[in-house]
């Protein structure tokens, strides 16, 4: 425990270090939040105002940048520049070492949450969630799930300067897809397909479940039952074929 | 009881058998060095012996243990410095040190090990600030935080320039003086001569000698005896001097002739090395 806190301190100061990461994970999606609010906050979007409609799409499209494309640059980056094999020869566990980059990257999502919910209340008159509780959880479920499929995906990346590119190419179509930014029953009948699939649109309706419509989480267990499902394929997928050390001779 | 005990270790990468069973041990306080071209098998030794890799033959002890089976107990007792230095960018030399010595039980303390390695001026400077011998030397007050009883290091000076190198140097000595054991790899000669108590020589997979730096070139006897005869070079090669320089200058001198640039000559390690490692032949040489 000692040491998980004592490594979860030094994610902490690397992340905030690490300005073009914390811009693209922390930063962007609140940009894209008061962007795009500001241009279409005041439309109506199957039933509710624009901006509500925005908030819980934005809070999905921070939870993929902060859990899951953040964590899997990052994680390909170190483990391609040695580091992990590096902490790996260290007396430092693998699950205090995974357990402090996780509850780091959820620190990093609640903060941002945080300052989504805010913003939106003093920019667009967005609601204030009323089921903290159910919201902290639905957080959790969905930070967990993705966080797993993040590392699943850095098996397959084979190289540092090759993780941008890949991470962008799967979160970016994705959150497109599931609708952060529009509602995605616009969309035509192949991508509303894909978006009935993908784990993040699940996350989008359970979070406009619980902040829009005050709805308790328990409620809304076909969602969570969803992310949860794709969360247990990333963790399988990942003890199957996480590596710790870069590939090599 | 010894600091390393292998025997019979072999390594297969797919059908290639990188180690062919080999067998060392190295005392406690002991500073060897393993030796070889690139591709012999130092690294894949060195790996076992930390615990990265598994072997597929043999016996390993480090410590008196198997690393393959001793989790965070072990690496609390050895240090490892890989062969390429691997270092977060935007840490701070004493951030990292703080950060190394935070995973250990009983960690020496900070600013004795910064000053070890000499990089008591650069204590505040972000490791991507730092010149390519000074994250080495970053990478070595890493390994030595958790106070090692037993130090890996992983070719410590390839790519550096003479001056660093020699600073290098002085810095594995100090560690002598600190009673580490260390194990130490390298492709050059002259560093595992000033540094090694004793080095195994490795080629292809196998052991091909084993001792004292200075018992290699004596236990290889053959002196080469060079001159000129009639404008044309001569050499020959004979564990037997005193004899057959005897017969070639009596010949001479009964014929009344010059040895034109008569030089007799004991190999030097630099050469021995060289025919260990890149001549056909299995040169069994053991002191």
């Amino acid at each position: 425990m000692r040491l998980l806190l004592h490594q979860l301190r030094n994610e902490q100061r690397l992340f905030w270090r690490s300005r073009e990461l914390a811009f693209f994970t922390f930063a962007l999606p609140i940009v894209f939040f008061v962007l795009l609010g500001s241009v279409y906050g005041g439309d109506r979007i199957e039933g509710v105002r624009g901006s509500s409609y925005l908030l819980a799409g934005l809070l999905g499209y921070g939870l993929s940048a902060t859990t899951f494309a953040g964590l899997a640059i990052v994680t390909v980056i170190r483990r391609e520049d040695g580091i992990l094999k590096r902490l790996r020869g260290t007396p430092l566990p693998a699950w205090a070492y995974l357990g402090a980059v996780l509850a780091s990257t959820l620190l990093v999502y609640a903060l941002q949450t945080a300052c989504l919910i805010l913003l939106g209340h003093l920019l667009f008159d967005t609601p204030i969630p009323q089921r903290w509780l159910s919201l902290a959880l639905a957080l959790l479920v969905g930070g967990l799930a993705f966080a797993a499929l993040g590392l699943a995906l850095t098996a397959a990346v084979r190289s540092a300067e090759g993780s941008s590119a890949v991470v962008n190419a799967v979160y970016l179509p994705m959150a497109f897809i599931s609708g952060s930014f529009f509602s995605p029953h616009s969309f035509p009948g192949f991508l509303e397909a894909i978006a009935e699939v993908l784990p993040l649109t699940y996350f989008i309706d359970l979070v406009r479940d619980i902040v829009l419509a005050h709805r308790p989480i328990w409620q809304s267990w076909e969602p969570v039952a969803v992310i949860a499902a794709w969360g247990a394929v990333g963790l399988l997928a990942a003890l199957r074929w996480f590596r710790w050390q870069p590939r090599q001779g | 009881m010894p600091a390393v005990e292998v025997s019979q270790l072999r390594k297969l990468y797919g059908d290639h058998e990188a180690l062919r069973g080999i067998s060392f041990e190295i005392e406690e306080g002991e500073v060897f060095g393993l030796l070889g071209p690139n591709g012999a098998g130092k690294t894949t030794t060195v790996e076992i012996l930390e615990g990265y890799r598994r072997r597929d033959g043999g016996e390993v002890r480090v410590l008196g243990v198997d690393p393959e089976e001793d989790g965070p107990a072990f690496r609390e007792r050895v240090g490892i410095v890989l062969q390429s230095s691997a270092m977060y960018q935007s840490l701070t030399v004493a951030e990292h040190v703080a950060l190394f010595a935070g995973y250990y039980r009983r960690p020496r303390d900070m600013d004795e090990v910064i000053e070890l390695v000499g990089l008591t001026a650069k204590r505040d400077a972000r490791v991507k600030t730092l010149s390519g011998g000074q994250r080495r030397r970053l990478d070595l007050a890493l390994g030595l935080i958790g106070d090692p009883e037993l130090l890996f290091l992983d070719e410590p000076t390839t790519g550096f320039d003479p001056a660093a190198r020699r600073a290098a140097w002085d810095m594995i000595r100090s560690l002598r003086a600190l009673g580490k054991t260390v194990l130490l790899t390298t492709h050059y000669l002259d560093e595992a001569e000033q540094l090694a108590d004793r080095v195994a020589v490795l080629r292809e997979g196998r052991i091909v000698a084993l001792g004292a730096p200075a018992q290699l070139v004596g236990g290889s006897a053959e002196t080469e005896i060079r001159f000129r005869l009639d404008g044309q070079e001569h050499v020959v090669k004979t564990r037997e001097p005193t004899r057959v320089l005897h017969e070639l200058t009596g010949k001479a001198l009964a014929e009344g002739r010059e040895l034109e640039d008569l030089r007799v000559r004991r190999p030097t390690l630099e050469e021995i090395y060289l025919s260990l490692t890149e001549e056909g032949e299995e040169a069994e040489v053991r002191a």
